[in-house]
């Protein structure tokens, strides 16, 4: 009875809710568009014909998605371990540092899958030392980890900044970018994949990295629910107190938790780096760590929700430029409200209409906050 | 309306509080059922019943923090509707609650206002405020000093002002929910007059509780719940503890615990001039030393915080210890150094924490995964870095049986097992394990008297079987019956000991810090040492 919430079929905590949520963030995303003058019928056609109506399309909308599943399963790692992890964005940037080391090394001597291998390790290295520091000052100084991180987004990009236009620019570049990898560092599309239903892709940049984070999504559940070190992370974020019981060292799971989650962001660089522009460049990570937080929160950090969360990111972003290229009034921002829209209803705000529904199904309503109510029960 | 009171007259003794029909439910939990009941006029009125049993949900209705789903209220005849504390605090109708509702860093004075501030500016609300509050403590003969800091205070006193919180507002029926859970046996006796002394006054009392000591000290009439319903309403004159007991569990009830002679063998935990500090670096835990044997159960009494806490955390490799020693079966553990629960699990260390819910368990995993937590490094458990879950279940479901466990899932969410299975969850964890010591804290707090007797001849059955017990509770009763000696835990130190024949009176002083012979010198000098209402 003292417990915040009434226990729902599975089904509709994890389907009806957050459909309901999406549906309603839509809505509201319909009267913005509506206020703007334009028709809202007609963007919701063209966000679902642009993300999906092509092959491109549907070759662009996986392509983000490749990124919003590294950064959503970066998220919820540190989620189930109690920590906020904002520092995604920075992660992935620096990641890119690794994916171009070994890139660099290895593009004209080797095939793409070894390339892909030492670049997903290093990769995955650069993205994790960059969450050790601050995963060492929360678990050492209890410096908090959602300021440390979010600082640590600023030194990385000023970092990169200053490697991309000097030590890693070519010699007489005028572009702040490393030198245009080999064959051997350029990874093969997936378009057969596409091309499977019957539709054509030319130039979306939809590659292997899909494959790989759909591995990293499965290797994610493995570890959060079938290992050991699952278990003690789980403990330890669900109740401290707990796992200072059950003998689980405090500090040593914060780092190991954010070594994970800052190798899954690091990782997300291989998409765009080795998959897409084919050189390092400045700024190649576009938002997606923080979309990430989204992604984790609507996909309640269970790699289940996760990969279908990313595809819904990727839709908007995909199907939200076909909008903003269609519709004058529509800029570029305007598809950030509504991307900002969603992430309220089914992040933020993911509790809002829960009540209802548990009231709906003849569970507890619970309207406002009881304090006797769990004194003698 | 009155077929419980046969022989009152509703005309003499009108009442206080009637409700007729009460019915709440929770989902597929009937907590309250067609509840009837009648409080008179200037009585005080005992409400008693295990946990779960409905109490609290019943006067969380009356106090406005629900709604019955059907039902009727009436306040001195006059049918209400009672939809927020507010609708409560205006019918004269005031709540003590078991967890203090005060602010801790804000005077007596301050608490007592807040939320009657009167205006935007205090100043001419402290001055009514103080004034009416001085009215107040003289009239009621309840003294503390207005501009006292709350956390300054004595638990005793920080109920005193509670209780004058709701006078300040005008209660004229009280409602006191679990309110000795925290006193001792001096200070309860002392709110007991003071409940008198406000029954004289003309206020009307209720009291919840599952204490029938304190039903049979203190009320004129008593109502007993089982499982959401009011099963009978007595004058407690008329009534016995046997008889209510019976109500409450629904059959006999053993109140004493059978238990044979100890036969205590080789000490196991030995532990020397041990002193802890809290973070903020109070002692807590002030040069203690004892020791327990094979086949004895050694209880630690005292008033909550009166460093128990501390003292089987730090034994349990929890809390780090800033001097002294332990040995477990012979051999030296560090507990000045890096804590190690883990490590001291393997050697034998069982531990039942005191608060299940934030140490013994994880509410929000399955139950099985709590029959693991601590023990999840063992080699039946896991498979290199994976767990064998297949093993942890099957594992569990034998638990489960052999405690009697229910739900019988070890798939359920913990936070769907009531207070005594969760507890019967822990303690098949750590007694499983077949250690060599055994430290369980406030066993059986929470949990309802079916599942105590279970736990309390478990508890017995582990000393039967050799293991050392160390035992830490707030409820003197359970220490009583349980231990074989009894140390008495006052301001961090051990103020004395005694064997299970001590009497009640003679703990109680103990505990409330009046020194034994033996230790006189030593407990006189400390200036810290927490202000208690015995002397009164």
């Amino acid at each position: 009875m003292a417990a915040p919430y009434a226990k729902l079929p599975g089904w509709v905590d994890y389907g009806l809710i957050p459909l309901i949520n999406l549906v309603v963030a839509f809505l509201v995303a319909g009267l913005v568009v509506l206020l703007v003058g334009e028709n809202p019928l007609r963007a919701a056609a063209l966000l679902v014909q642009g993300a999906f109506g092509s092959g491109d399309g549907i070759g662009y909308t996986l392509f983000y998605a490749t990124n919003f599943i590294f950064t959503g399963l970066c998220v919820a790692v540190a989620f189930h371990c109690g920590l906020f992890n904002i520092g995604g964005e920075g992660q992935a940037y620096v990641g890119g540092l690794g994916v171009a080391i070994a890139a660099l090394t290895l593009d004209t001597v080797a095939p793409w899958w070894i390339t892909l291998i030492a670049a997903t390790v290093m990769s995955g290295l650069v993205g994790a030392a960059w969450a050790f520091i601050p995963a060492y000052f929360q678990a050492r100084r209890g410096s908090h980890i959602v300021i440390t991180t979010i600082m640590f987004n600023f030194i990385a990009a000023s970092l990169m900044v200053y490697l991309l236009v000097g030590p890693l620019k070519p010699l007489g570049s005028q572009v702040p970018a490393t030198r245009d990898f080999a064959e051997g560092a350029q990874l093969p599309r997936l378009d057969w994949l596409i091309e499977m239903f019957g539709m054509n892709v030319r130039s979306a940049p939809f590659n292997v990295t899909f494959l790989l984070a759909l591995a990293a999504a499965f290797g994610v559940w493995v570890l959060i629910w079938r290992t050991r070190l699952g278990y003690e992370i789980r403990t330890m974020g669900f109740s401290p107190t707990a796992a200072r019981y059950a003998g689980v060292r405090d500090t040593r799971i914060i780092v190991v938790t954010m070594l994970i989650s800052g190798a899954l962001a690091g990782m997300m660089a291989l998409n765009p780096v080795m998959g897409d522009q084919e050189r390092l460049q400045l700024d190649f990570v576009t938002g997606a760590g923080f979309v990430g937080i989204a992604v984790a929160l609507i996909g309640r950090s269970h790699p289940a929700g996760i990969v279908p969360a990313a595809i819904l990111f990727g839709m908007l972003y995909q199907g939200g430029a076909e909008i903003a290229f269609e519709m004058p009034n529509i800029s570029r921002d305007m598809i950030v409200i509504i991307q900002g829209l969603v992430i309220l209803f089914a992040g933020a705000l993911e509790h809002m209409f829960r009540p209802a529904i548990a009231r709906a199904f003849g569970g507890l309503a619970e309207g406002r906050p009881k304090p006797s109510a769990a004194v003698t029960r | 309306m009155n077929k419980f009171l046969p022989g009152t007259d509703p005309l003499m003794a009108p009442y206080a509080i009637e409700l007729a029909g009460i019915n709440k439910s929770f989902g597929a939990v009937h907590a309250n059922r067609d509840i009837d009941l009648a409080v008179e006029q200037g009585t005080i009125h005992g409400i008693i019943g295990e946990n779960g049993a409905g109490k609290s949900t019943l006067m969380s209705i009356l106090y406005g923090f629900y709604q019955a789903d059907s039902g009727e209220i009436r306040v001195g005849g006059q049918p209400v509707t009672i939809n927020t504390p507010n609708d409560a605090i205006a019918l004269g109708i005031g709540m003590v609650h078991q967890h203090f509702m005060l602010v801790e860093n804000f005077t007596v004075l301050e608490n007592v206002m807040l939320g009657a501030e009167g205006a935007q500016l205090l100043s001419g609300g402290i001055a009514r405020a103080r004034a009416e509050l001085e009215r107040l403590e003289r009239e009621y003969a309840l003294e503390v000093d207005p501009s006292a800091i709350i956390e300054e205070l004595p638990v005793g006193l920080q109920q005193r002002v509670e209780i004058l919180k709701a006078l300040y507002r005008g209660a004229e029926i009280l409602i006191l929910d679990e309110p000795t859970g925290v006193l001792t046996p001096p200070e309860a006796d002392h709110l007991f007059r003071i409940l008198r002394q406000l029954k004289e006054q003309g206020k009307t009392i209720v009291l919840i509780t599952h204490k029938l000591r304190e039903i049979m000290a203190v009320t004129d009439n008593v109502s007993v719940m089982r499982q959401g319903e009011m099963v009978a309403t007595r004058k407690t004159a008329e009534t016995s503890v046997e008889e209510l007991a019976e109500l409450m569990v629904g059959r006999r009830v053993l109140l004493r615990v059978e238990k044979g002679e100890a036969s205590p063998g080789a000490v196991k935990l030995a532990v020397e001039n041990l002193t802890v500090r809290d973070s903020r670096g109070v002692t807590m835990v002030d040069d203690v030393s004892f020791e327990v044997r094979a086949g004895e159960i050694v209880g630690i009494a005292g008033v909550a915080g009166n460093g128990q806490s501390q003292l089987i955390e730090a034994i349990a490799g929890i809390r780090r210890a800033e001097n002294g020693r332990v040995t477990l079966d012979g051999e030296p553990v560090s507990v000045t150094g890096e804590a190690d629960p883990a490590m001291l699990r393997t050697r034998g260390m069982a531990h039942v924490p005191e608060d299940r819910h934030h140490m013994g368990l994880v509410l929000q995993f399955e139950e099985n995964e709590n029959a693991i937590l601590g023990y999840h490094a063992k080699d039946s458990y896991v498979n290199g870095p994976m767990l064998d879950l297949a093993s942890i279940r099957r594992d569990a479901a034998e638990k489960i049986e052999k405690y009697d466990i229910r739900p019988p899932n070890c798939r359920l969410k913990t936070a769907n097992f009531s207070g005594g299975n969760q507890q019967k969850i822990v303690l098949a964890r750590e007694m499983e394990q077949d250690p060599a010591v055994l430290i369980v804290g406030q066993p059986t707090r929470g949990v309802d008297v079916g599942a105590i007797e279970f736990i309390h001849k478990r508890i017995i059955e582990m000393r039967d079987a050799g293991k050392a017990v160390l035992l830490v509770s707030v409820e003197l009763d359970e220490i009583r019956s349980l231990s074989d000696r009894i140390l008495v835990m006052f301001a961090g130190r051990i103020a004395g000991e005694r064997g299970p024949e001590a009497t009640e009176g003679e703990l109680g002083l103990l505990m409330a810090g009046v020194a034994d012979e033996t230790e006189a010198p030593r407990t006189k000098e400390r200036s810290t040492e927490p202000e208690t209402e015995a002397a009164e």
